[in-house]
């Protein structure tokens, strides 16, 4: 049961870092996040079910900061496209050195 | 008692015989100069601000001798162009009639004081130095150097000479310089020289006289270049400057070395402790005195530092009379005498210094020969005589060095003067007619007896007392040198050491050859200068050869009283054979001061030599001169001159280099001048200091290229960024997956 | 007059007062200075009022702080007493107990000398600046004045930690004084000068620190002192430690002084900075590093300062420093640039007389750190004032002005000799002392030093020839005008002090002579185990 849970969350995680890699998109790059953080999330429930409840409590955390996340993240990304007209992020190398 | 006086040496707690006459005073010797200094100089300042550039009318005047240079060599305080030179009548400064007044009579005073103090003196007859001590200068560990003055039987006829000279010399300055716009600054300029002159003279220790030593070398600079806009005045008063800051070096590398040995610097203590301290004859004694001969042959003018002074001539005439004849440059002579206690007990050095002197002469009097410049002339026979001057205290002939510093002094002062004059009246001719011709040539002049007899004939007293002829001033002096140097030939501490291997006594009698036939070469180049100058047609230029006057009395009467110190001055130490005056007065009164350094040469015997061969020598000596007037009586012929505008004959080799001088300017300027600072720029500036600021700024490249490629791993992008944080995760992951 | 002072408390609080008073002025220049920029609106042309009423009360205040601290520190001449050994004015309060760092203030002879030399060149340069600084006037003279503070400061600090904070005070409103107000390739100087510094100083901050740490022994456990009469007493490090540590204290001075092969940031910051900026630098702020080489570096580590190898080098550096600057500065084209090699030969005289270790070139190398601050800032304000009406500092674009300004000719040629060194001028006693001084331990230096004087007058004499005289061939300097009142009112002081040195040196001899021979001693016998330093630190009022 646990094995299983794992090997899901791990393929769900490998997925959002593919995702992160691959696309351009940042809507779709913060999606792939929000996919590897619901795979860290369950990862945590599962282990919660051999080592206690602490690994709940984490979950909340996380979704609580996930849900942070994705406001500041969006805002900032709709603010990128109201300056540039794209969301496309290889078009936007400001940190370029 | 003003001060604290110090008896000097055996003095103990008895009072000196000086203190309490008018001797107290000496102080004031040097602070009148002092203050004539500040008084004109404010004088200078304040009338420039007063009449300055923004009166457009103020015209420009050249003094006399600028006339040959550029036009338009005037005072700092004048801002009308150089063309307006002739356009503009003259206007004198507003405040010249009371520098007129302050800047002789502090001279004068001076004189006065001077004269206080010697027949004190006479009535004293000290055996010591009268020590006055003002305040301690540099008073530093063992080093304790004091604002000292000495006053001795030395300094004495120095001052005497320095204040009497400069105050004729002042008093003419006023007619000389009458109509220069720069007039408070030049008395301000000549005060702070005599000032300067006087603190070298009495000073008690050896950086006292190096302050009036360096003073007066700054005057010398100052006044060389007054007419400063002329390229060539202002160039001329650098190389004074910094040929006498090469000489400086020498005397300062000796008192490093006394203080290092001796551990004093003050005159008496240094010949109390010398003989104990420098071995006599050592290598030590011997370096010292080699330094301070550098210091003397760059105050002194003579080989291998004499380049300054021929061109010193561009300053004004009575600045060549009193500084660059008088006064100044024998200051080399006077610093000799003055260590003699040291120069006595190294007769290798004793010998060097007569050795220089001796082919200075020689070779100064062969270029004098064939100078066209009648300022020329004078000053390459003043590096000869400075030469007869160094001879003499190099033999140990002290009394007699001093005595031709004297007599020298009164007829140079003369042939200067009496040069002035005549310059002043050529310029005022040229000036006249709007002339640009040369006022200083020889050959624009000739026949101007008729125009100038006073002039004529005080300059042919001075010339036959250059000249050596007998009962003139220099015959006396120069007679002494040459029989004394013979004397010391035949047998003395300096005959039997010996001088680069070559025997003294052989040396000795080489240099009294080589003084014959510089005598010879005087009596010749004078003549010449008087033949071209007073005799023969007149070559000035018709409309101007009316124009050419007599100079007024204020300077004429200076010119007298010299004439007459040249003609009689020989008497101040008339040798015993010739009984016509007080037989041997200076060197009785100098005896005090350098007899212990004359006992030393002479190893106790008589300090000249014997009345007999004196004689003897006095004749051949008056022969040499005769025979250089008549030679040049005979040979030249003043009416085959051409003046200067015109053509000129060809010269043959040997002219040619003797009026180019020997090619010594170019040389030295190839040799050093022009290598110095070629190496400065190219190798050094370009060269050097570029390469340790490119160094420099090659780590702040180096650090600039680390942080560029270090940038350039920053694309900007997102997705690299990523990539390479999944990279370093599965790598650290990895690591540490592998190793557990 | 000393008595006076003393029962005043005067030797209590003088020192901190010194380095608050212009910290205070720096405050109310900027408070004052923002009221009145906003409070003055904009006039009809465009030009707000409220600046230029800021900028008149900005000068105001700055100038008159100078003053009242230049009247502050002549009490401190007064209260100084010459005839003891030791520390006066001390005092010491707790300030980082952990690491027992203190506030601890105090002078002897040299700082007090070199605290005088600094208050009396501050006013002088802000009556310099008075024209020619036009832009962000408060700003500058507030740094002027934060400057000032830690200028004093490193003189009169005698805690090494404080000694450090204060070395870098003085760094910050320099880098911007010649950052902002200078010329055209300010920024690149300025850089230049930050950096190259900077770099000098961490390592000397390292060695503070290893030398803090380590006083009573590398053992563990030791408290850690920063109390610079507690490390000349106690400081015990082996002579391999001590050579690195005396290394890292000569980068930092040397690059400071500057000595020879570090000095190329000098030219560059000279000939930027304005004005006053280049004053302060070479009249001030190149002493910090000959300063440091005689409170510091040398007695902390006297056997690597006497390590023949390690003397050897500095004294050759010295000498070449003292040549190779007055050839250099023979034929640079820009004034500026050749005072600033000169300074470079000047500071060579100093190195010189310090590694000499003999009472009189020591005493000539203080008296060579007077003049040269006195002569050389005589000659950058000179400067300053002929290129605030010609704006140009090419050597070539003058010639023969002595006609239209006769009173600047006069005041630059007096200057010009006085750097030369003519006896009976300041110059000459300094160069004097060094040259005698050294010639006993290290003749041949001293004479090779001594044909540097030749090239002074060389170099100095073309330049002034080629400025002052000559004909006058540039038609728009015939219209020059001539120092004005204030102009001749800010050289007074310094051509009296040129006299007065050059005449009567005497009073600084006397202040110096008791630091100078403690300094000859704890360098010439410190190196073995014994140091017997004369210098105790006395309480104030417990003076025997």
């Amino acid at each position: 049961m646990l094995a299983d849970a794992l090997f899901f969350s791990a393929v769900l995680f490998a997925i959002g870092v593919v995702g992160v890699l691959t696309r351009r998109n940042a809507i779709i790059i913060f999606m792939s996040v929000e996919l590897m953080l619901n795979a860290v999330n369950l990862t945590f429930v599962a282990f919660a079910q051999v080592y206690g409840y602490a690994g709940q409590v984490f979950v909340v955390f996380v979704m609580t900061v996930a849900a942070a996340e994705a406001a500041v993240g969006l805002a900032i990304i709709i603010s990128i496209f109201r300056h540039r007209h794209t969301v496309n992020l290889t078009d936007i190398n400001l940190l370029k050195g | 008692m003003l001060f604290q006086t110090a008896a000097a040496v055996a003095g103990g707690a008895a009072p000196h015989p000086l203190s309490g006459t008018a001797a107290d005073w000496v102080w004031a010797l040097p602070l009148l100069p002092l203050l004539g200094f500040v008084l004109n100089g404010a004088l200078a300042i304040f009338g420039s601000a007063k009449a300055g550039p923004a009166d457009p009318s103020a015209g420009s005047h050249d003094g006399p001798d600028a006339a040959h240079g550029v036009p338009g060599g005037n005072g700092q305080d004048d801002g009308a162009h150089a063309d307006a030179a002739h356009a503009v009548p003259s206007q004198r400064h507003p405040y010249a009639w009371l520098v007129s007044v302050i800047g002789p009579l502090v001279v004068i005073a001076a004189f006065a004081l001077a004269c206080m103090i010697c027949v004190a003196m006479i009535a004293a007859q000290p055996t010591t130095p009268f020590i006055q001590r003002y305040f301690s200068w540099m008073p530093v560990g063992d080093l304790s150097i004091d604002a000292a003055f000495q006053l001795d039987q030395l300094s004495m006829v120095i001052v005497l000479v320095i204040t009497g000279v400069g105050a004729l010399i002042h008093i003419f300055s006023v007619g000389y310089m009458r109509d220069d716009p720069g007039y408070p600054r030049y008395f301000s300029y000549l005060n702070l020289f005599v000032f300067f002159m006087l603190v070298l003279v009495l000073g008690a220790n050896l950086p006292v006289t190096f302050v009036g030593w360096e003073g007066v070398g700054l005057c010398s600079y100052l006044l060389i270049g007054f007419w400063f806009s002329d390229r060539a005045n202002a160039d001329a008063g650098k190389k004074a400057f910094i040929a006498n800051r090469v000489g400086d070096f020498g005397f300062m590398i000796a008192m490093f070395l006394l203080f290092a040995n001796i551990g004093t610097l003050q005159y008496t203590e240094i010949a109390a402790a010398a003989p104990a301290a420098l071995p006599a004859g050592g290598a030590l004694v011997t370096t010292v005195c080699l330094f301070l001969l550098l210091g003397c042959t760059g105050k002194s003018a003579q080989i291998p530092l004499y380049v300054w002074l021929p061109d010193a001539m561009a300053g004004p005439t009575p600045v060549s009379a009193l500084i660059h004849a008088a006064t100044m440059v024998t200051a080399g002579v006077y610093l000799v005498v003055r260590t003699s206690m040291l120069f006595s007990i190294a007769p290798a050095a004793s010998l060097t210094v007569c050795v220089i002197g001796a082919v200075t002469a020689l070779f100064a009097a062969t270029i004098g020969l064939k100078q066209w410049d009648i300022k020329k002339v004078l000053a390459y026979s003043t590096i000869s005589q400075l030469g007869f001057m160094f001879v003499a205290v190099g033999a140990g002939a002290y009394v007699a060095g001093i005595f031709h510093l004297v007599t020298h002094a009164f007829f140079k002062a003369l042939l200067f003067l009496g040069a002035g004059s005549v310059i002043y009246a050529m310029h005022a001719a040229y000036h006249e007619t709007h002339s640009h011709e040369d006022a200083q040539d020889m050959r624009n002049m000739g026949g101007l007896r008729t125009a100038m007899p006073v002039t004529w004939i005080l300059m042919w007293i001075a010339t036959l007392a250059i000249a050596g002829v007998p009962l003139f001033a220099g015959f006396f002096s120069k007679d002494e040198i040459l029989g004394t140097v013979f004397a010391r030939a035949q047998g003395s501490a300096l005959s039997d050491a010996s001088w680069l291997g070559i025997p003294g006594g052989a040396l000795l009698y080489g240099v009294y050859g080589i003084c014959l036939v510089a005598a010879f070469l005087t009596a010749v180049y004078m003549t010449r200068l008087m033949l071209y100058t007073f005799h023969g047609p007149n070559r000035t230029g018709d409309a101007e050869h009316s124009l050419l006057r007599e100079a007024p009395a204020v300077m004429t009467l200076p010119l007298v009283v010299l004439g007459v110190l040249s003609a009689a001055g020989g008497f101040l130490n008339d040798p015993s054979f010739l009984p016509i005056a007080p037989a041997d007065m200076l060197g009785r009164w100098l005896e005090p001061v350098v007899g212990p350094a004359t006992q030393q040469i002479t190893r106790g015997g008589p300090a000249e030599a014997d009345p007999r061969l004196s004689a003897i020598l006095a004749t051949v000596a008056s022969v040499v001169a005769l025979a250089g007037i008549l030679v040049a009586l005979l040979r030249l012929k003043p009416a085959a001159l051409r003046p200067a505008r015109e053509p000129q004959p060809a010269e043959s080799k040997v002219e040619s280099l003797l009026s180019h001088k020997y090619y010594v300017d170019e040389a030295y300027d190839r040799a050093i001048v022009t290598p110095t600072v070629v190496f400065s720029r190219n190798i050094l500036w370009r060269g050097v200091d570029g390469l340790i600021d490119g160094l420099v700024n090659l780590t702040a490249l180096i650090s600039r290229w680390l942080g560029d490629s270090g940038s350039a791993a920053q694309t900007g992008e997102t997705g690299t960024y990523a990539w390479a944080l999944v990279l370093g995760v599965v790598i650290v992951l990895g690591t540490v997956a592998l190793r557990i | 007059m000393r008595e006076l002072l003393l029962s005043a408390g005067y030797d209590h609080w003088i020192l901190t007062v010194l380095l608050v008073v212009p910290v205070l002025g720096a405050l109310v220049v900027w408070i004052g200075a923002s009221a009145l920029e906003s409070g003055g609106g904009t006039d009809a042309a465009g030009t707000p009022p409220g600046t230029a009423a800021a900028a008149r009360f900005a000068r105001w205040v700055a100038l008159l702080t100078f003053v009242a601290e230049f009247v502050l520190s002549v009490g401190l001449w007064w209260s100084f007493d010459p005839s003891i050994d030791g520390w006066q004015s001390l005092i010491s309060v707790p300030w980082i107990t952990t690491w027992r760092v203190n506030y601890t203030l105090g002078v002897d002879g040299i700082a007090v000398v070199l605290i005088l030399l600094t208050t009396l060149l501050m006013p002088l340069t802000v009556m310099g600046s008075w024209t020619s600084v036009r832009e962000k006037v408060p700003t500058f003279y507030a740094l002027m004045l934060i400057l000032t503070t830690g200028m004093i400061g490193v003189f009169v600090s005698l805690d090494l930690f404080l000694f450090y904070v204060m070395w870098e005070v003085m760094l910050v409103p320099m880098y911007f004084i010649i950052g902002i107000w200078g010329g055209e390739r300010r920024i690149y100087a300025s850089i230049k000068f930050f950096i190259y510094t900077m770099i000098g100083s961490f390592l000397m901050l390292v060695a503070i620190l290893y030398v803090g740490f380590h006083v009573g022994g590398t053992a563990a456990g030791q408290a850690p002192d920063f109390s610079y009469p507690d490390l000349l007493a106690r400081l015990r490090v082996t002579p391999i430690a001590a050579r690195w540590l005396f290394g890292a204290f000569f980068l930092a001075f040397a690059i400071k002084v500057p000595m020879f092969p570090f000095h190329t940031w000098l030219p560059d910051a000279h000939v930027e900075a304005p004005t006053a900026g280049s004053v302060i630098l070479a009249g001030i702020m190149l002493k910090m590093g000959t300063f440091g080489f005689l409170r510091f570096a040398a007695p902390l580590f006297p056997s690597a300062a006497l390590d023949p190898g390690i003397r050897a080098i500095i004294l050759g550096l010295a000498v070449t420093g003292v040549l190779y600057g007055a050839l250099v500065a023979l034929v640079q084209p820009d004034f500026k640039k050749l005072v600033a090699y000169s300074s470079v030969s000047h500071l060579g005289f100093v190195m010189l007389g310090i590694f000499a270790f003999t009472q009189q070139s020591v005493q000539g190398a203080i008296l060579v750190m007077l003049n040269h601050g006195i002569s050389t800032g005589a000659l950058f304000l000179l400067i300053g004032m002929i290129y605030e009406r010609t704006h140009t500092r090419q050597i070539s674009d003058y010639g023969g002005i002595a006609r239209v300004v006769p009173l600047f000719s006069t005041l630059l040629t007096f200057v010009a000799l006085s750097s030369i060194g003519l006896p009976g001028t300041n110059g000459f006693v300094g160069e004097f002392l060094v040259l005698i001084g050294s010639f006993r331990t290290v003749p041949y230096h001293a004479m090779l030093a001594t044909v540097g004087v030749i090239f002074a007058a060389a170099y100095l004499l073309w330049a002034i020839q080629r400025i002052l005289f000559n004909s006058l061939d540039k038609p728009r300097n015939a219209a020059l005008r001539d120092l004005n009142w204030r102009e001749l009112a800010l050289m007074a002081p310094l051509v009296a002090c040129i006299i007065w040195l050059g005449v009567y040196p005497a009073p600084i001899l006397r202040r110096t002579d008791h630091a100078a021979a403690a300094f000859v001693q704890e360098v010439e016998h410190g190196s073995g185990t014994q140091r017997p330093s004369s210098r105790v630190a006395y309480a104030p009022g417990a003076r025997p």
